[in-house]
C-alpha cells in the first residue's frame, strides 16, 4: 500500500478513537469548549487530509460532521440525537477506512443519507447560527492567525490540493479555519516527543535482543569454566549493557492500558442509550503500562466485562430510583502495577451477581450437589461463573444475571498466565479483579528435570517446592488411582511430569520420591513431581513451531545458557490434563476443610519466631514498635527481665519458657504500649511483614495463642497479645490511674470474627472500658432487650445475616437505644461507605486495627454522652 | 547444452537407500544435528528441536515421514535446513549426496503405484544412470500440523 495512505489510515483511526471518547465526554459536559475544540480540530484535520489524498467520500462526511460541530461551538444546544448522529458518521468513516486499507481505494457508494441528516441537524436550530457559512466555489485568501500545529496542513496547501483534486465541486468547500483558541489548549501539551515506529521493527529488535541475551548467557557460561580469563571484565560490561538494552527494548513494547480502554466510553454510552440506563464510566490508572502483546490479548476480555457490567450489572434508571440508589450507575476501571503484574479492576455499583441463580445452575449442571451447595459461601458460588462451559449459548437467556461468558474470559486470562477473581455484594455491585503478567516475552523460570530431559516451568505459577519422601511431613497419598499430596491442611492433586508428557521415567525413579513443584493455576493448586530441580533462570520465551503448537502441555521453548533448547511447561495445560474430575474432588475436599477466604479483609501481620522454629504472627497494628536493644542493657529485677526504655522500666515478657533472653548482641523486641506503659515481647527473630487474609483455622487451647492460620503458605501461630499484657503489669486491664469516669463507661462490641473480638477487647479494656463482646447483631439486640445498657456500641460493618448498617438502624429504631452512639469498624473505608454509614446512623467510622483512632473515637463519643 | 534447456539444481540425499532430491533454492544449509531435544507428545515424525545458531529448528525425520523404517543405530544422520513461513526446519537424512543439475524436460511424473506416503510428497522422478531420484516437495514434506492437531 502507498506509504502515505497507510500512514493516513493509521493516523485517522487513532484520531477517530480519540473523537469517540471526546464526544462522549462532550455530551456529558456540553459547556466544555476545550473538548469541543479538540474534537473539532481532529475532524478538521481528517477532512483536510482526505481532501489532500483525494478521498471525496471521507472528506464529504468529515465536512458535514464538522459543520454540525461548528454549530455546537456557535452555541447550538447539544442533544443526544445530534451526538449520536456524529458518532454514526464516525462509524461510517471507520467503515470506509477499513475497506480503504484493504482495497487501497474508497468503496463505492454514497453517504447522501447521513450528510442530509447532518445538514438537517445543523440547520434546524433555534440557537444563533454563525454567519460565516463556507462559500461554495469562491476562493478566499485565508490567513491562519497562529503557527501550524503538528499534523496540520497549511490552508494554502489544502486549498491547492482541493483545486488539484478532481472531485465533485459541491464538496470542495474551503476548510473552515480552526479557531485560534484551539491552539491555546494544545500549547499546554508538551511538544510531541515521540516518533511512530512500525511494530514489526520493534518485534525484530526484541528478537535480536533475545538472541543477544542468549549469546551473552553462553559466553558467561564459557568464562565461568575458566578461572582466570581476560574476558571476564569486558564480558561483565557486555552483560550489563545487554541487560540494559533488553530492558530498554522491553520498554518500547510497553503501552498504556488506556489504549485498550479507549473504546469503552463509546461502548458504554451506546449501551446506556440502548438500555435506558445512565452510566458513568470512571477510568483510573489508564497510564499504567504493559507489554503490547499482553495488551492485545486482554482487550477483548476487558471489553466483554465492561459490556457485562453495563448490560447485566447495572439496573435501569427507574430501578435504581426505586432502590434509593443514585440514578446514574457507575462502572469503574482501574489499573496499577504490583510486582511483575498489572492489576485491573472492573467494578460497578449495580445489583451484583445473582447468587441464587448461579447456585441453581451449578446444581442443574451437576457441578455441585444440592447439599454441598448449601454449605458453600456466596463467594464460592460466584466462582462457578468461571467454570468452563458454565454459560453456554443456550443458557445465556436462562441465566440473565451477570457472569455471562465469564468462563470464556477466564480461559483467555488463564492462557496468558493471569488470574481473575470476583467479589459481589447483592444490591451493591460486583467487582472483577484481574492479575496479568506485564510481559510474556522474558520470564523467570524454574529449570527441572524429568525422565532425563530438562524443562522450564514459569516461576510466576510456582508457589513452592516440596521434597516428598516416605515418612516426611508431606506425604503422597492415594485416593483410588489418584495421587494426592497432603500439604499442611490441603490436598493437592499430584502428577508426575513424565506421566503427563508421556515419556519414560528415568531408570531407578521411585514412585514416592521426587521433588514436588506446587503450582497455582487460577484458584487451583496442584503438584507436579519432577526428578530434580536445578535453578531459576530468566528465559526468553520463543513460540513453539507451528507443528508443535497444538501440544497443550507446552507454552513455548527457550534456549538455555548452555545452548540447548528446552520446552516451557504450560501450567494451564498441566491443570487441564490433571482433569476436571480430580479438580472438583479436590475443590470439594478443600472447601470441606476450610471456609471461603476471599471476602476476608487483608491484614498486615508481623511474622516472627520465638522459642521454636514454628512461625508466629501478630497483627502489625497491635504492635507499637519493633525494637532491637543491646542485650547487655537487659537487667534482671525481682526475677523479671527489664530494660530501661525511654526513661522508664519496661518489662520483657517471654512467650514461653523456650524463649531465651539473649546475653549479648542485639535482642529483637515487639513493644506494645498504650501511651503510658510499655511492655515488650522477647522474640528470637523478626521474619517478615505480610499482607494476608487472616483466618484462624485451628483454634488453640493454649494460653497466649489464639490459633493457627496459614500465612504465605506456612502454618503460623497467631499470638494473643491480650494474654501477655497482664503478665507485664498484672493490673494492665484494671489500672488505678485510669480516670474514674472511663471505668464506668461500658462498650458493646459486635464482631462476627472471634479473632477481632479477642484482639479488640483487651485493647479497649486497656483503655479503661468495660467491654461486652458478642458475635452478631442479633445477640447484641437480645442483650439490650434484656435490659443491658451501654454507653457506646462498636460494630463491625461486614457481618453475615445482619450487617453493621442494619444493626445500627435497628438500634436507632428502638427508643431505648435511639441515642446510643455507634462506631463502625471497617476494613474498607471509602467515601461511599462513610456516607452510607452516616445515613444508617453511625457516629464515627474507624478502620479495623486503627487502635488509636478507635480509642479517640470512643473517648469523643463517651465524652459527648457525658456532657449530654 | 542449448539455451532452451531449462535446468534445475537439486541437492541429493539418501534416506533408507533411496535417492531424493530437493530443489536447491529451498535449501538453507546442511548440518549435523547436535544436542537434539526431544519433544514429548509431538507427532512421531518430529525428531526433536535444536538450537542452530540461535534459531530453534524443528527436526523432521524423513525416514518416519516417508515410511522407510527406523534408522540403524550406527548411522549418524545429517540434516538439510529448510525454511517455511518464517520457521526453520531440519530434514533428517541418512547421508548427503552431490548437487545435480538436471534438465526439467526429462523429469517424469510420479508413478501411480508409488507408496502413498512417498507419492504424497514426491514432485516427480528423474531416471539417472542406474538410479531413480525422487524429487521432494518441501512444503508437502512439512505438512504435518493438520494431522497432528486432529489426532
Amino acid at each position: 500500500m502507498d506509504d502515505l495512505l497507510r500512514e493516513f489510515v493509521t493516523e485517522t483511526n487513532e484520531s477517530l478513537d480519540v473523537v469517540d471518547v471526546e464526544l462522549v465526554r462532550f455530551e456529558q459536559d456540553p459547556n466544555n469548549g476545550q473538548i469541543l475544540n479538540n474534537i473539532f480540530r481532529l475532524v478538521h484535520t481528517i477532512k483536510g487530509t482526505c481532501g489532500f489524498l483525494g478521498l471525496p467520500r471521507l472528506e464529504a462526511l468529515a465536512h458535514a460532521a464538522e459543520t454540525l460541530m461548528g454549530k455546537f461551538r456557535d452555541g447550538m444546544p447539544v442533544t443526544g440525537e445530534a451526538v449520536t448522529l456524529v458518532l454514526t458518521t464516525i462509524d461510517r468513516i471507520k467503515g470506509i477506512l477499513e475497506s480503504l486499507e484493504r482495497e487501497q481505494r474508497e468503496p463505492d457508494g454514497h453517504d447522501a443519507d447521513l450528510i442530509a441528516e447532518l445538514k438537517h441537524a445543523a440547520e434546524h436550530t433555534d440557537a444563533p447560527v454563525a454567519t460565516a457559512q463556507p462559500t461554495i466555489g469562491t476562493l478566499v485568501h485565508q490567513v491562519l492567525e497562529r503557527p501550524l500545529l503538528p499534523g496540520e496542513e497549511s490552508l494554502d496547501d489544502l486549498e491547492r490540493a482541493f483545486r488539484a483534486t478532481p472531485v465533485d465541486p459541491v464538496i470542495t468547500k474551503p476548510a473552515k479555519p480552526a479557531p485560534a483558541e484551539a491552539a491555546e489548549e494544545d500549547n499546554n501539551k508538551a511538544v510531541n516527543q515521540s516518533i511512530r515506529v512500525n511494530v514489526d521493527a520493534l518485534e525484530k529488535l526484541m528478537t535480536m535482543v533475545s538472541e543477544l541475551v542468549l549469546t551473552r548467557n553462553q559466553l558467561l557460561e564459557i568464562v565461568r569454566r575458566h578461572e582466570e580469563s581476560e574476558f571476564k571484565a569486558p564480558l561483565q560490561r557486555l552483560s550489563n549493557v545487554t541487560a540494559e538494552l533488553q530492558e530498554g527494548v522491553m520498554k518500547t513494547r510497553m503501552q498504556p492500558i488506556g489504549n485498550a480502554w479507549q473504546k469503552f466510553p463509546r461502548i458504554v454510552r451506546d449501551l446506556a442509550a440502548d438500555l435506558g440506563k445512565q452510566i458513568d464510566l470512571e477510568m483510573l490508572g489508564a497510564e499504567t503500562e504493559l507489554d503490547r502483546q499482553v495488551l492485545d490479548l486482554i482487550k477483548d476480555p476487558l471489553t466483554h466485562m465492561v459490556r457485562n457490567s453495563a448490560d447485566h450489572g447495572l439496573e435501569t434508571t427507574e430501578e435504581r430510583r426505586a432502590l434509593g440508589k443514585p440514578e446514574r450507575g457507575r462502572i469503574r476501571l482501574s489499573a496499577y502495577h504490583e510486582g511483575g503484574y498489572i492489576i485491573i479492576q472492573i467494578s460497578d455499583d449495580g445489583r451484583g451477581l445473582d447468587t441464587a441463580r448461579i447456585k441453581a445452575k451449578a446444581i442443574s449442571r451437576g457441578l455441585v450437589s444440592e447439599s454441598e451447595a448449601e454449605k458453600l459461601t456466596e463467594s464460592q458460588i460466584h466462582k462457578f461463573i468461571f467454570v468452563p462451559g458454565f454459560s453456554t449459548a443456550a443458557a445465556v437467556t436462562s441465566i440473565s444475571g451477570r457472569g455471562v461468558g465469564m468462563d470464556v474470559v477466564r480461559n483467555n486470562i488463564d492462557q496468558i498466565g493471569g488470574t481473575i477473581d470476583v467479589k459481589s455484594v447483592a444490591g451493591e455491585g460486583a467487582s472483577f479483579v484481574l492479575k496479568i503478567p506485564l510481559t510474556l516475552a522474558i520470564v523467570a523460570a524454574l529449570i527441572v528435570e524429568a525422565g532425563g530431559d530438562r524443562f522450564a516451568i514459569p516461576q510466576l505459577s510456582v508457589v513452592e517446592l516440596v521434597r516428598a519422601r516416605g515418612g516426611s511431613n508431606h506425604r503422597v497419598e492415594r485416593i483410588k488411582d489418584t495421587t494426592v499430596l497432603r500439604l499442611r491442611d490441603k490436598l493437592l492433586p499430584l502428577a508426575r511430569l513424565t506421566t503427563l508428557l508421556g515419556i519414560e521415567p528415568a531408570p531407578g525413579t521411585k514412585d514416592d520420591d521426587g521433588f514436588i513443584v506446587v503450582l497455582q493455576v487460577g484458584s487451583q493448586a496442584l503438584g507436579v513431581v519432577v526428578d530434580a530441580v536445578f535453578h531459576t533462570e530468566e528465559i526468553v520465551v520463543k513460540p513453539m513451531s507451528s507443528k508443535l503448537r497444538h501440544i497443550a502441555m507446552f507454552s513455548g521453548n527457550t534456549i538455555l545458557g548452555d545452548g540447548s533448547v528446552i520446552m516451557i511447561v504450560d501450567p494451564n495445560g498441566v491443570a487441564r490434563a490433571l482433569g476436571s474430575t480430580v479438580t472438583s474432588q479436590m475443590d470439594a475436599a478443600d472447601s470441606a476443610i476450610k471456609p471461603a477466604t476471599s471476602d476476608e479483609p487483608m491484614t498486615s501481620l508481623l511474622v516472627f519466631r520465638a522459642g521454636s522454629p514454628q512461625l508466629k504472627a501478630v497483627p502489625l497494628a497491635l504492635v507499637t514498635r519493633l525494637e532491637e536493644i543491646d542485650a547487655r542493657k537487659i537487667e534482671l529485677s525481682d526475677g523479671r527481665h527489664m530494660v530501661q526504655y525511654r526513661s522508664q522500666l519496661m518489662p520483657l515478657v517471654r512467650m514461653n519458657d523456650e524463649v531465651r533472653v539473649k546475653g549479648e548482641g542485639a535482642q529483637p523486641l515487639l513493644v506494645f504500649s498504650d501511651g503510658v506503659r510499655s511492655m515488650a515481647l522477647v522474640v528470637d527473630e523478626i521474619v517478615d511483614i505480610v499482607e494476608e487474609r487472616l483466618e484462624i483455622q485451628v483454634a488453640s487451647e493454649r494460653g497466649g495463642v489464639l490459633g493457627s492460620a496459614i500465612i504465605k503458605g506456612q502454618a503460623t501461630e497467631i499470638v494473643d497479645v491480650g494474654h501477655f499484657l497482664p503478665l507485664a503489669f498484672e493490673d494492665w486491664f484494671r489500672r488505678k490511674e485510669q480516670p474514674a469516669r472511663a471505668t464506668s463507661r461500658s462498650v458493646l462490641l459486635v464482631d462476627d470474627s472471634p479473632f477481632f473480638r479477642n484482639m479488640l477487647a483487651p485493647v479497649l479494656q486497656a483503655a479503661g472500658y468495660q467491654v461486652t463482646a458478642v458475635g452478631s447483631g442479633a445477640e447484641a439486640l437480645a442483650l439490650i432487650k434484656n435490659g443491658r445498657g451501654f454507653d457506646v456500641a462498636i460494630t463491625d460493618v461486614d457481618m453475615p445475616e445482619m450487617d453493621g448498617y442494619q444493626f445500627a438502624e435497628a438500634l436507632h429504631a428502638d427508643p431505648r437505644t435511639g441515642e446510643l452512639p455507634v462506631i463502625a469498624l471497617s476494613s474498607v473505608i471509602s467515601s461511599e461507605a462513610i456516607e452510607r454509614g452516616r445515613r444508617a446512623g453511625f457516629y464515627d467510622y474507624v478502620a479495623k486495627f486503627d487502635r488509636q483512632g478507635l480509642i479517640a473515637a470512643l473517648k469523643e463519643q463517651t465524652d459527648i454522652g457525658r456532657a449530654a | 547444452m542449448t539455451e532452451k534447456v531449462k535446468e534445475s539444481e537439486f541437492i541429493t540425499a539418501i534416506v533408507g537407500n533411496q535417492l531424493f532430491g530437493l530443489p536447491i533454492q529451498r535449501v538453507q544449509d546442511v548440518f549435523a544435528p547436535d544436542r537434539v531435544t526431544r519433544v514429548p507428545l509431538a507427532a512421531p515424525e518430529i525428531a526433536g528441536i535444536l538450537n542452530l545458531r540461535g534459531r530453534i529448528v524443528t527436526l523432521i525425520d524423513l525416514r518416519c515421514k516417508l515410511g522407510l523404517g527406523a534408522r540403524a543405530g550406527e548411522v549418524t544422520p545429517m540434516a538439510i535446513g529448510v525454511e517455511a513461513q518464517g520457521e526453520s526446519y531440519g530434514l533428517l537424512i541418512d547421508a548427503i549426496g552431490e548437487v545435480l543439475k538436471l534438465d526439467e524436460s526429462i523429469r517424469e511424473p510420479v508413478p501411480l503405484n508409488l507408496d502413498p506416503k512417498l507419492a504424497g510428497v514426491a514432485d516427480g522422478i528423474y531416471r539417472l544412470d542406474g538410479r531413480l531420484l525422487v524429487v521432494l516437495d518441501v512444503d508437502r514434506v512439512l505438512d504435518i500440523g493438520a494431522r497432528a492437531i486432529a489426532a
